[in-house]
């Protein structure tokens, strides 16, 4: 299969990768795909205080288009707010990447690894937000 | 050494020079028809069809009467399975195979199902092996054909198409062989062996693509419909002007692979053996299929926590198959290797590597090195890995398949 320019870029120099403690309460993990479907996602965003996405990590099992659109989301989602994340579309993903039709999955599966972190990142401080508007 | 270099043996061989000088001058001055019956053109032509028919039989024991050309193994198959299948309908519908086949023996067999034959596509063990008591228990009083591969084409391990052939016989059932990977990889003896009908190709052996044989027995004899009408060649049972150049090519690959084999199996199955012992090193590999009961040339591995196509991608400069059909729109990972048994994950990982009479030790030692590397930064990446790393057994972790 022939892959864009872009896609052989990333997938030689991934962008972020690596991974943060999921412990830690600034961080947010989304986990996404199976094996037996040939991806697994797993995408962390790091959180700061005034609810920018700081920074960003991955680690992918999958094809070359599912390991381009993984460290290329890590790059996008940087310097967002959690909802700018949340709207990050796969067709965006599979444009810049210039995916062809069968590695389209790869940039849903992108696209799910961000709502996925964020919803984790959020459900970690579901409580503390509750509170502050009690307040 | 020049890159990328070529360890795809199994999918094709490159014409051995040789065969090349054997077939062009049937290209330029003798380019008559072996069947014109008026003229030396064609007497020329004719003969030259004739000795290539010889090599070949000569290669696997038979008699050149039983060599029938084609244009390759994939229409041997079709010629044998519905030729088999249409001449014995009357016998009776049931027809077996083995679901390791390649897709030339099971898209006819779907076919024939469409005509209203029943198929039984058959389990493999473990290591890819039929399991004989299996197949005696498929067997109905209405079964008129079955078929079988010698060696298979993605993990190179090979059927023991002699008792199958033994058991075949004592019940009349037309016996088909795919020896398509089989030629100058193992000795075949159709003296010994009681198979009815073997499939060959040239261009897995050192011959140019485009051309192959069906070997049909005279004794105890074999009936077949033509599934190809005009002409009446090859005794009425495939139709066609003979192409003198490419028959001239498979005659002098067999011919080749005859007196070469002893040699060159011990010489691949050394080189073949080295890369397994370097891959072996990597942690969590996986051999496919049976490693005794295997072609030399053949090395099919699974590399755990690592996805078949980015690893592909990471080693192009060999020129390897993925055992996962990724590459093609499917994203299925292989059939054959499922039928072992094997999880998604490890059937997604695999690699074919085969071996043939040009790879030379430099190339293999490039090989187990590039691998080592690649598999390391590809688990790097892999969040399976780190999760194998951290003790967790992913057979336990929900997933969310999509």
């Amino acid at each position: 299969m022939a892959y864009s320019e872009k896609v052989i870029d990333h997938y030689e120099n991934p962008r972020n990768v690596g991974s943060f403690d999921k412990g830690d309460d600034s961080v947010g993990t989304g986990m996404v795909g199976a094996p037996a479907c040939g991806d697994v996602m797993k995408l962390q965003i790091k959180v700061g205080a005034d609810g920018t996405i700081e920074d960003a990590r991955f680690k992918t099992y999958g094809c070359g288009s599912a390991i381009a659109s993984s460290s290329l989301v890590t790059e996008w989602v940087k310097g967002k707010s959690l909802d700018d994340a949340m709207n990050i579309r796969n067709t965006e993903i599979a444009a810049e990447l210039a995916l062809p039709p069968v590695k389209i999955h790869c940039s849903i599966l992108a696209e799910d690894a961000i709502k996925a972190a964020v919803q984790d990142y959020k459900a970690k401080h579901g409580a503390a937000v509750e509170e502050k508007k009690a307040a | 050494m020049k890159l990328p270099l070529y360890l795809d043996y199994s999918a094709t061989t490159p014409v051995d020079p040789r065969v090349v000088d054997k077939m062009v001058p049937w290209l330029y001055e003798h380019f008559g028809n072996p069947a014109s019956r008026s003229h030396p053109f064609g007497w020329e032509a004719e003969k030259a069809v004739e000795d290539a028919r010889e090599q070949v039989a000569a290669l696997v024991n038979a008699d050149p009467r039983e060599i029938v050309w084609t244009s390759g193994a994939t229409e041997s198959i079709n010629l044998a399975l519905k030729g088999a299948a249409h001449f014995y309908k009357d016998k009776g519908r049931h027809l077996i195979t083995v679901k390791t086949e390649h897709k030339a023996t099971l898209d006819t067999m779907r076919e024939l199902e469409r005509e209203g034959y029943e198929v039984a596509y058959l389990d493999v063990r473990e290591d890819g092996l039929l399991d004989l008591d299996a197949f005696r228990a498929a067997l109905r009083p209405d079964t008129i054909c079955v078929s079988a591969m010698l060696v298979n084409n993605e993990i190179g391990v090979i059927q023991d198409v002699a008792t199958i052939g033994e058991i075949c016989r004592e019940r009349g059932i037309v016996f088909h062989v795919d020896a398509a990977q089989a030629t100058g990889k193992l000795p075949i003896d159709l003296a010994q062996l009681k198979v009815d009908l073997m499939s060959f190709s040239a261009h897995k052996t050192y011959g140019p693509k485009g051309v192959g044989a069906l070997y049909v027995r005279r004794k105890p004899r074999v009936r077949l419909e033509a599934q190809m009408h005009g002409g009446g060649h090859e005794r009425g049972l495939r139709s066609g002007t003979l192409p003198t150049h490419q028959i001239v090519g498979i005659g002098e690959a067999f011919r080749l692979a005859r007196l070469e084999m002893p040699t060159e199996i011990e010489r691949i199955r050394m080189l073949r053996d080295r890369l397994w012992r370097g891959l072996t090193q990597i942690e969590e590999v996986y051999v496919n299929g049976d490693m005794t009961q295997r072609v030399a040339h053949n090395l099919n591995m699974s590399f755990n926590f690592v996805e078949g196509e980015s690893l592909i991608m990471a080693v192009k400069d060999i020129a390897v198959s993925s055992g996962s059909a990724c590459t093609s729109a499917s994203l299925e990972p292989s059939y054959v290797l499922r039928a072992l048994g094997r999880s998604d994950e490890l059937a997604h990982s695999s690699i074919r590597f085969t071996l043939g009479r040009f790879t030379t030790e430099q190339e293999v030692d490039y090989t187990v090195d590039l691998l080592q590397r690649k598999v390391a930064k590809l688990r790097e990446l892999s969040p399976l890995w780190e999760m194998h790393q951290e003790g967790i057994d992913l057979n336990t972790v929900q997933w969310a398949a999509h």
